[in-house]
């Protein structure tokens, strides 16, 4: 066991490795697909049929992708600087209450395009604020980040039902949910750009607050590789000694990383509130902050690698609901069956496959993993 | 006199209500002591919960519900291990994998093989744990004070909830009476020094593992078999993370755990019994505050505010032999 884990070509490193632990995944969850009894090959193209067979479908996957997006951003970015932020379905949760105090105070007064900046912001805020105190916990005292921030998801919760309960529900309305907001709290659809294609869509809620993904995808990217506090970030997740030496403020960057976290968080509760239900409700976030760490060890920390890991999430929320029609014994449960086996072969095992792929590479190309880093062909 | 027995029904289902935080909280005991940090409770009581009452309704015996229990939470116990420890991933994404495997397999295999939307079918008499009636309970009910606690508190438990206040002297002992439980803490703190000394560091992690996962199995039949009669899907309803909070409350020590566990299960009874009801001095608190108080007080601890929560040194480290 004492191979170190030595190089490999770029792109067996974020292309292969990635696609060999995914198709893994994949092939033990066709293994539950046969212990109900169902055929896994043909519950696989129903999958994809219903994902992209159709422009609703596409549409759908779109939509659930971007969620997916802000999530997976958000656990990349406190990873990057060493952090596991378990907390973005929490913060995400709680930016619910920003955006629903935004939306009912301005709704009727703007349009959406001055009512979504300030949600936006709203929302960064609470994200933010609620990645704060773990952040500070962890940064001044040491307690672990995980464990402040899985109870933080945990009091979000409590703090929304009471929030919604208590303040934001309407009077004389027994559910615990917000008015449905008027048009000037309504993110506008995007479903024509896939229509300009031919395709035809009933109603589907792909919104605006795509774009807003694709910007923060990017934004994240200058971030991390751009700018010096993503190299400070970098380098305190690297090694937290060496950037100790090198002068970087330990409670300050744990800090930023982990609000930037909470916002990119806090950013993903626009898609569902803004964009499709047009209220506030109780669980709207629904364990997408969880599928963002799913998302990020996809696609490998890297904004690109998210936005492909997010709508290969996204087709497989979109494809789930249609497979749980068409094949009644396999419900929508299936997908958290393959986010789990996702989360262990590419998260916790993903060097399990590494030293065969080494092997390989060395005995096909010796070259390829020696000390001159030849880059590319391998085989 | 009306008091005194709302306060005995308070304690009566507090004991209930902390059982499967006490398992669970003692389970995390015996990983986190080896120094390998999980999360995963939540999703091995919750298969554990599934396989018992799936077993039971199925063999007709409460027993084989049990055994099965513990052997399906051993095994994803196991997968822990191989991913953690054998494979050195990062322990926490292992634990976070098999909470959703466990989350989503235990919904879709209830619909596919009972049909009843993801639960199974309620267990008949022989397929549960009864409560067990101690001798004289029936008889010393009448008397005051003592009686209700005896008839009450004590008696009519079922086997694991004994099982469960027992196994907090027995880890106890394990864990500092004996020589695998010295070894176990000293895994947890300097497995390099364990590796020295010849003992496998690998095969000590894996063991407390299998500890680890026959306490969720049994808090897993708890759920399902005692107090449920029947697996509901997402029956644990967050109770591993609470054992997790548990555990940092009682600073890895058994029997801090139990009192912990008392507690949350304290707040839980009370949030439920007070609902709406003001108190006095206070006014009325609402449910949703009682709820999140045993995560805020986990934090306040975690932040050193009421004595510092040191855990085991090696803990969330994958063991590398060399270096």
């Amino acid at each position: 066991m004492s191979t170190p884990y030595a190089k490999l070509p770029a792109w067996a490193d974020y292309v292969l490795i990635p696609l060999i632990n995914l198709f893994v995944a994949f092939v033990v969850a066709g293994f539950v697909v046969i212990l109900v009894g169902e055929n896994p090959l043909r519950a696989a193209v129903i999958l994809v049929e219903g994902a992209f067979g159709r422009g609703q479908g596409i549409a759908f996957t779109l939509f659930y992708a971007t969620t997916f997006i802000f999530s997976g951003l958000s656990v990349a970015v406190a990873a990057h600087c060493g952090l596991f932020n378990i907390g973005g379905e929490g913060q995400g949760y709680i930016a619910g209450l920003g955006i629903g105090i935004v939306c009912l105070a301005f709704d009727s007064v703007l349009p959406w395009w001055l009512t979504f900046p300030i949600a936006i912001i709203a929302a960064a805020a609470m994200g933010a604020l609620w990645a704060l105190i773990p952040a500070y916990l962890q940064a001044r005292r040491g307690s672990h980040i995980v464990i402040t921030t899985i109870m933080f998801n945990f009091i979000a919760a409590s703090v929304m039902v009471y929030a919604l309960v208590g303040m934001l529900k309407p009077p004389g309305s027994m559910a615990p949910q917000t008015r449905t907001f008027l048009e000037g709290a309504q993110l506008p659809k995007l479903n024509w750009v896939i229509e300009l294609f031919g395709a035809k869509i009933r109603s589907a809620p792909f919104n605006v607050s795509s774009l807003l993904a694709l910007a923060m995808a990017f934004l994240v990217w200058v971030l991390i590789w751009r700018t010096r506090l993503g190299y400070e970030m970098r380098t305190y997740g690297h090694s937290p000694k060496a950037a100790r030496y090198a002068g970087i403020s330990e409670i300050r960057i744990i800090i930023i990383a982990m609000m930037i976290s909470g916002a990119l968080a806090g950013m993903m509760a626009l898609n569902p509130t803004m964009g499709d239900q047009h209220n506030v409700a109780l669980e709207f976030v629904s364990g997408a902050g969880f599928v963002g760490i799913a998302v990020a060890l996809m696609g490998r920390l890297h904004p690109v690698g998210i936005v492909l890991a997010a709508i290969l999430f996204g087709m497989l929320y979109q494809g789930g609901a249609e497979l749980a029609f068409e094949m009644p014994a396999i419900s929508r449960d299936m997908i958290v069956i393959i986010q789990g086996l996702v989360i262990l072969f590419a998260g916790a095992l993903e060097h399990m496959f590494r030293p065969y792929v080494q092997a390989l590479f060395a005995s096909l190309s010796p070259k390829s993993v020696g000390m001159e880093a030849v880059k590319g062909k391998g085989a | 006199m009306d008091f005194f027995n709302a306060i005995v029904q308070v304690l009566d289902s507090t004991i209930r209500l902390s059982v499967p935080l006490l398992l669970a909280c003692l389970a995390g005991l015996y990983s986190e002591r080896a120094g390998v940090f999980d999360i995963g409770l939540e999703g091995k009581m919750l298969v554990g919960a599934f396989a018992g009452a799936a077993a039971a309704s199925v063999f007709h015996s409460a027993y084989i519900g049990l055994g099965m229990a513990i052997l399906i939470s051993v095994a994803f116990a196991l997968i822990h291990g191989f991913a953690s420890i054998t494979h050195r991933g990062n322990q926490i994404v292992s634990g976070v994998a098999i909470n959703f495997i466990a989350a989503g397999s235990t919904i879709m295999l209830g619909q596919a093989w009972f049909q009843q939307g993801g639960r199974t079918p309620a267990l008949a008499a022989g397929e549960r744990f009864e409560a067990i009636i101690w001798p004289g309970a029936d008889a010393l009910r009448g008397v005051p004070i003592l009686g209700p606690i005896y008839s009450e508190l004590i008696s009519g438990h079922s086997v694991l909830v004994y099982l469960a206040f027992l196994a907090v002297p027995f880890t106890w002992w394990v864990l500092f009476r004996t020589r695998f439980g010295l070894r176990l803490r000293a895994v947890g703190e300097n497995p390099a020094a364990v590796d020295t000394a010849g003992i496998s560091v690998a095969w000590l992690r894996y063991r407390a593992l299998i500890c680890t996962g026959v306490l969720t199995g049994i808090a897993g039949a708890y759920l399902s078999m005692v107090q449920n009669g029947g697996f509901v899907k997402d029956m644990t309803a967050g109770k591993g993370y609470i054992a997790l909070a548990a555990l940092i409350f009682a600073k890895w020590k058994p029997v801090n755990a139990m009192f912990a566990c008392l507690l949350f299960g304290f707040l839980d009874a009370a949030s439920i019994r007070l609902q709406g009801t003001p108190l006095p001095l206070i006014g009325k608190v609402p449910v949703q505050f009682m709820q999140a108080l045993p995560y805020v007080l986990t934090v306040i601890l975690l932040a050193g505010f009421i004595g510092k929560a040191i855990p085991p040194r090696a803990g969330g480290v994958p063991y590398v032999k060399e270096r």
